[in-house]
This record gives C-alpha cells, sequence and structure tokens, in this order.
C-alpha cells in the first residue's frame, strides 16, 4: 500500500533535475538572458554593497556636497552632464549636491526589497488561495473567485494611492508590500486555479487518491510540483511590474518617504528639474528601465525554456 | 440571452455596491477627520460639530453610508435654512474644498480623459497589431527580431521615465512642440494635436508593445492550425486565408484585452495625466488624494470601476458575437 503511494512522488524529483539542468543549458546559449542576468547580479552586489560603495567614494545617501553645486545658478550642479566628475560618478543632485551613485544604491535596495518581498507575499497569497479554490471547488471556489473578481474590478493604482495617503506615516515599506500583495495576487491564483482544476482530474492524481494518499501528500507531492514551471515564471515576470509599481508610487508621493532613496522618488524630484538638469532623471530612469528590462528578459526566455521542453 | 446579461447585470450590482462599501469603510476609519480638514487652523469645538453636522458625519456608519448611496439615485441636501446645499439627483457627494458637486467636477474632466484615452488606443492599436501580424507573418526573420526586442524595450519603460524624457527631448532640445497643456479643440485644431500628442504617444507605448507581442502570439497559434492548412491546401491565395480565415480568431482575444484596458483608462490616466498636467479624472484623483478630499477620491474610485466592471460585460456580450464557439457552449 504505502510503496504505491511513494512511487509517483519519489519519481517526481528524477525530472526536475533534467528539466532544471536544461533550462539552465538553454539561458546559457542565449546571450539576452546572459546580459540580464549579469546586470541583475550588478544591481543585486550594488544594493548589498551600497554602504562599501558609500565609504569608497566618501559619499553617504543624505551628505549634502555645497561645493558640488553652483549657487549662483540656482543649485545647478557644477560641470557637466549634472556634474559628472571622479568624485562623483553619476553626478549630484540639484540644489542640495547628494551623490546621485550613493542614493542609487541605497534606492536599489529599498526598491529590489520591496519588490522581492512583494513577490514573496503575493505568491504565497496566490498560490494557497488559488489550490484551494482549485482543489477543494464548491463553495471554498465560488467564495474565493468572488473576491478574486471584486479584487481585479478595483481600481487599484487609485486604491492604492488613496490608502497609502490616509494611512499614518508607519513603515511606509511594509505597508506598499500588504497594498502591493492585497491586489497582486488574484492574477497569479487565477492560473494557479485553473491548472490545479485540471490537474486534480488527472490519472496520477486519482491513482494517488485511491491508493490512499493523503490531502496533503495530494497538494504538495502531486499538484504542487506540476505548478512549478508556471510558477518560476509569473513570478519572475511579477518582479518587474513591482519594481515598476513601487517606483510609480513613490514617483506619485505615496511610496517611500525622502529622505530615504527609492528610484521612483528620486525621478518624481527630479520633474521639476528635467529642463535645466536631464541628468537628474536620466540615471535613476536608466536604472530603473534597465532593471525592469532585464527582470523581463529573463522572464520571457525562461518561459519560452519551459514552453519548449513541455513541446518536447 | 436575456437572462445572461440579467445575471450579469446583477452581478455588476453588487460588485459596485462592495466597492462602494469596502472604499467607505477604509476612508472613514482610516483618514483624519474631514470636519477638521474643512474647519481650519481658526477651529472651535462648537465648529467642527457644526460642520460634522452640516457632513452628515455625526450620524452612525450605517446610516451615513446609506445616505451615500441614496444620493446617487434622490440627491441630497447638505445643512439647512440659508446655508443648504443641494446636490443633484447623480449626487456622488459634494466637495466642500472645491464648493463642486463630485459629479459636476467628473463631468467637467471625463471629455480630457477620454480624448487621451481614445487617442492614445487608436495609437496602440494600429501600431500593436500591424507590427505583430508583420512579425507572425515573418516569424524568425531579422524584422520579426528586431520588432519583438523593441517591444520587450518598450514595455519596460514606466511610463513617467518616458514622458520625461519625450518632454526633455522633443520640447526642450528640439523646441518641435510646445509646452504639454490641455488645450480645447476650439483652440485650433494643429495646437490640440500638439498639446495632446507627447501623452497619447508614452500611454500608447507600453500597451502596442504588449498588443504586438499578443498579436504575434496568436497569429502563430492561428496558423499552425488545421483549418488553416485546409485552407492553404484548398489553393487560397495566402492574402486572402490570412483575411478571412486566421484574421477572426487570433484577433479576438486581442478584442477581450482591449475593452479592459479601454475601459481601465477611461477612469483616468493617472500619471500620465498627472506628469504633463492635463486636468482629466486621474490629475483629479491625485489631486483629492493629496488634498485628502474624501468625497472626489470615493467617487473617482467607484467610477473607476464602474467603468471597469461595465467593460467587462461588453466584452463579453461582443465576444460571444465575435467568436461563434463561445455561442454554442454558452447555450
Amino acid at each position: 500500500m504505502t510503496t504505491t503511494t511513494v512511487l509517483p512522488a519519489a519519481g517526481a524529483p528524477v525530472a526536475p533535475a533534467t528539466s532544471a539542468r536544461r533550462v539552465a543549458g538553454a539561458l546559457l546559449h542565449d546571450w539576452a538572458a546572459v546580459l540580464s542576468t549579469a546586470f541583475l547580479v550588478l544591481i543585486l552586489l550594488m544594493a548589498i554593497c551600497a554602504p562599501l560603495i558609500s565609504a569608497i567614494t566618501g559619499h553617504g545617501p543624505n551628505d549634502f556636497d555645497s561645493a558640488a553645486i553652483d549657487t549662483d545658478l540656482g543649485g545647478l550642479p557644477r560641470g557637466s552632464l549634472g556634474g559628472i566628475s571622479a568624485d562623483h560618478l553619476l553626478g549630484v543632485e540639484p540644489q542640495n549636491g547628494r551623490d546621485i551613485l550613493a542614493r542609487i544604491a541605497y534606492g536599489a535596495r529599498v526598491s529590489l526589497l520591496i519588490a522581492a518581498a512583494a513577490t514573496a507575499l503575493t505568491t504565497l497569497l496566490g498560490v494557497v488561495l488559488g489550490m484551494l479554490a482549485g482543489f477543494y471547488q464548491g463553495w471554498v471556489d465560488q467564495v474565493i473567485s468572488r473576491i478574486m473578481d471584486f479584487l481585479m474590478a478595483f481600481p487599484a493604482l487609485i486604491f492604492m494611492i488613496a490608502i497609502l495617503s490616509s494611512l499614518p506615516t508607519g513603515n511606509r515599506s511594509v505597508l506598499l508590500v500588504v497594498v502591493i500583495s492585497v491586489f497582486g495576487w488574484p492574477y497569479l491564483a487565477r492560473v494557479v486555479r485553473g491548472q490545479t482544476l485540471t490537474l486534480v482530474n488527472r490519472e496520477f492524481v486519482e491513482a494517488a487518491r485511491v491508493s490512499g494518499a493523503s490531502t496533503g501528500v495530494l497538494v504538495f507531492r502531486e499538484i504542487l510540483p506540476n505548478l512549478r514551471s508556471s510558477l518560476i515564471v509569473m513570478t519572475t515576470l511579477a518582479v518587474p511590474g513591482y519594481v515598476g509599481t513601487e517606483a510609480g508610487l513613490s514617483f506619485l508621493g505615496v511610496g517611500v518617504t525622502p529622505p530615504t532613496p527609492s528610484w521612483g522618488q528620486m525621478i518624481s524630484s527630479s520633474v521639476g528639474w528635467y529642463a535645466v538638469d536631464p541628468m537628474y532623471f536620466a540615471v535613476p530612469g536608466a536604472f530603473l528601465f534597465c532593471t525592469v528590462l532585464s527582470l523581463t528578459v529573463l522572464g520571457d526566455r525562461l518561459r519560452a525554456a519551459f514552453d519548449a521542453g513541455e513541446a518536447s | 440571452m436575456a437572462r445572461y446579461v440579467a445575471g450579469r447585470f446583477a452581478g455588476i450590482v453588487v460588485i459596485l455596491f462592495l466597492v462602494c462599501l469596502f472604499t467607505f469603510v477604509i476612508f472613514f476609519t482610516l483618514s483624519p477627520d474631514p470636519a477638521l480638514m474643512i474647519c481650519g487652523k481658526t477651529c472651535t469645538p462648537e465648529r467642527i460639530d457644526q460642520i460634522r453636522g452640516v457632513l452628515g458625519l455625526d450620524q452612525p456608519y450605517f446610516t451615513q453610508f446609506w445616505t451615500f448611496l441614496t444620493a446617487i439615485f434622490v440627491g441630497r441636501d447638505y445643512g439647512s435654512g440659508a446655508n443648504l446645499i443641494h446636490c443633484a439627483a447623480p449626487c456622488l457627494g459634494y466637495s466642500f474644498q472645491t464648493n463642486q458637486s463630485v459629479w459636476e467636477m467628473v463631468v467637467d474632466r471625463l471629455p480630457v480623459s477620454a480624448t487621451v484615452a481614445i487617442g492614445a488606443a487608436v495609437l496602440w492599436l494600429l501600431i500593436g497589431i500591424l507590427a505583430g501580424l508583420l512579425s507572425a507573418v515573418k516569424e524568425g526573420t531579422w524584422w520579426d527580431r528586431t520588432a519583438m526586442g523593441l517591444a520587450l524595450g518598450g514595455s519596460s519603460i514606466p511610463n513617467y521615465v518616458l514622458a520625461l524624457a519625450l518632454q526633455y527631448v522633443l520640447v526642450v532640445w528640439l523646441q518641435i512642440l510646445p509646452f504639454p497643456s490641455a488645450v480645447s479643440f476650439s483652440d485650433g485644431p494643429v495646437l490640440w494635436f500638439q498639446s495632446y500628442l507627447m501623452p497619447w504617444v508614452v500611454l500608447a507605448t507600453g500597451y502596442a508593445c504588449l498588443y504586438a507581442r499578443l498579436t504575434r502570439a496568436n497569429v502563430i497559434d492561428t496558423l499552425a492550425e488545421n483549418f488553416m492548412r485546409t485552407a492553404r491546401a484548398k489553393g487560397l491565395p495566402p492574402m486572402l486565408t490570412m483575411r478571412r480565415h486566421a484574421l477572426r480568431p487570433a484577433l479576438t482575444p486581442i478584442a477581450t484585452i482591449f475593452g479592459m484596458d479601454f475601459a481601465a483608462l477611461l477612469g483616468g490616466a493617472l500619471i500620465t495625466e498627472t506628469v504633463f498636467g492635463l486636468n482629466g479624472v486621474g490629475k483629479m484623483a491625485a489631486d483629492s488624494i493629496a488634498k485628502n478630499d474624501q468625497p472626489v477620491i470615493m467617487a473617482v474610485t467607484l467610477l473607476a470601476a464602474f467603468f471597469v466592471v461595465v467593460g467587462n460585460l461588453v466584452v463579453d456580450l461582443v465576444y460571444t458575437t465575435l467568436d461563434p464557439r463561445v455561442r454554442i457552449t454558452a447555450k
């Protein structure tokens, strides 16, 4: 009896090892995927080593540098290209002369941490609720599906801004993660629910059920492994979305509060200066764009690699 | 069919009611007291009580919510005697910060949001679908790879970054366009077109890239179908098979997504309108959030939800006429 329940589960880990190797191999042969990964690693290192960067350049993210700006010109950075020099590698902010490189590095911490936490929370909510709906069906499915309909009908951006602006200024980052996740999970749960619905009726699940597997075994050993590839793809594609959402909310002034730097908030404060100091928005804009692009490319290539595996 | 539509309408009413309730509860428990905001600096407890009475804030939650709901259908009065303010029938509340009925504010600004949304939609449908079709037909060629690479890049630019970059290049540097402002059509079509061109492009870029990729994927899937092989085997010319057989099944999903995207935009393109200073519903939402003008925030949330659920219904109804396969299963 026990051997029959263990058999399909024991067979499962063999397949992922080869498929993981195949996907990794496919990605290694794709220059766009390699380039994206390299850039993301660079950003990640930059975020982790932010204090080190500050120590080397000698500029903290909130250190004013009045020598780098020209008070006669209304606080514009001295020198061309927004004050790029050997001292300030990516220039300085107008008016207060804060080092942009240091702020970018510290901003990367905030942006990536929020995006990663939001992705983790949405994935958790999406997988648990989506699988509940798909596995138990009936009234559980009805309740969860209606909640999803309701949340997806909500004008999420307006509502996120409204909630964030009316909430007391507590820990903004945590609030951002919670608010983004609450409105984000239905998009993942919908897919998980659909796949679970079809998987539940497949022969291998029936076989496991008939041979006496518990609900836990059915869910975690039979169904969840089959959702893995779409989960990987969906979460990879969700991260750039959340990086963008965090930046957008900070851009609109309801995200991370100053003086904590975030990329969106840097772009937001550059709006008044774009005509005279274009580098002020170009630098954080370029970092934001390249990060989102890299994550999107990576997610796209991952999906292609998984799809190719399913087709073969 | 009539029963289906009636059922869907009931669903819409329920969802809108829930959106109302949810928004109401959240704002009235979280936000600072609106009476305090209106009262200003020279505030006395009596004055606050008076304002609370006028706004109906001294009533219990449930009564307030009920008053808000009924006001949408029959209107309501604020205060009494000489200070009476009447809010006519589709009353979504009254903004004491701008001294205007919220409904009037929305009606004033909706044309700007609609202009932005329609112009952008025309742009992104044209560019997105054409690029997607070409890429699908020329699958694997340099054109396909370039177009899809660009599409991936274009969908990664946050629209406010694109907006700032475009403004810098076109307005400050090359000086081709004037500073953007909401010019009405009667001020001259050329000026009107110039002032809306950048918002259209900014808003359309992300969608065009997404639609190009979707169109390409759908057309490639359709071209691999059996009925397409049959059509080609019959000896139909390629253009004809494309037009008569492939386009409809390939573009039907696009129509669905378009309906949803467009409906969402009618509720205001918040970031684009704010960046370009266009006085649409989206900018009104941003402004009212900054000023904590609760009635306006409530109304905009409700309006946006209304457009989304109605858009959803329209999409589903149109879908049954576009795709006969759904019609059969629906019965």
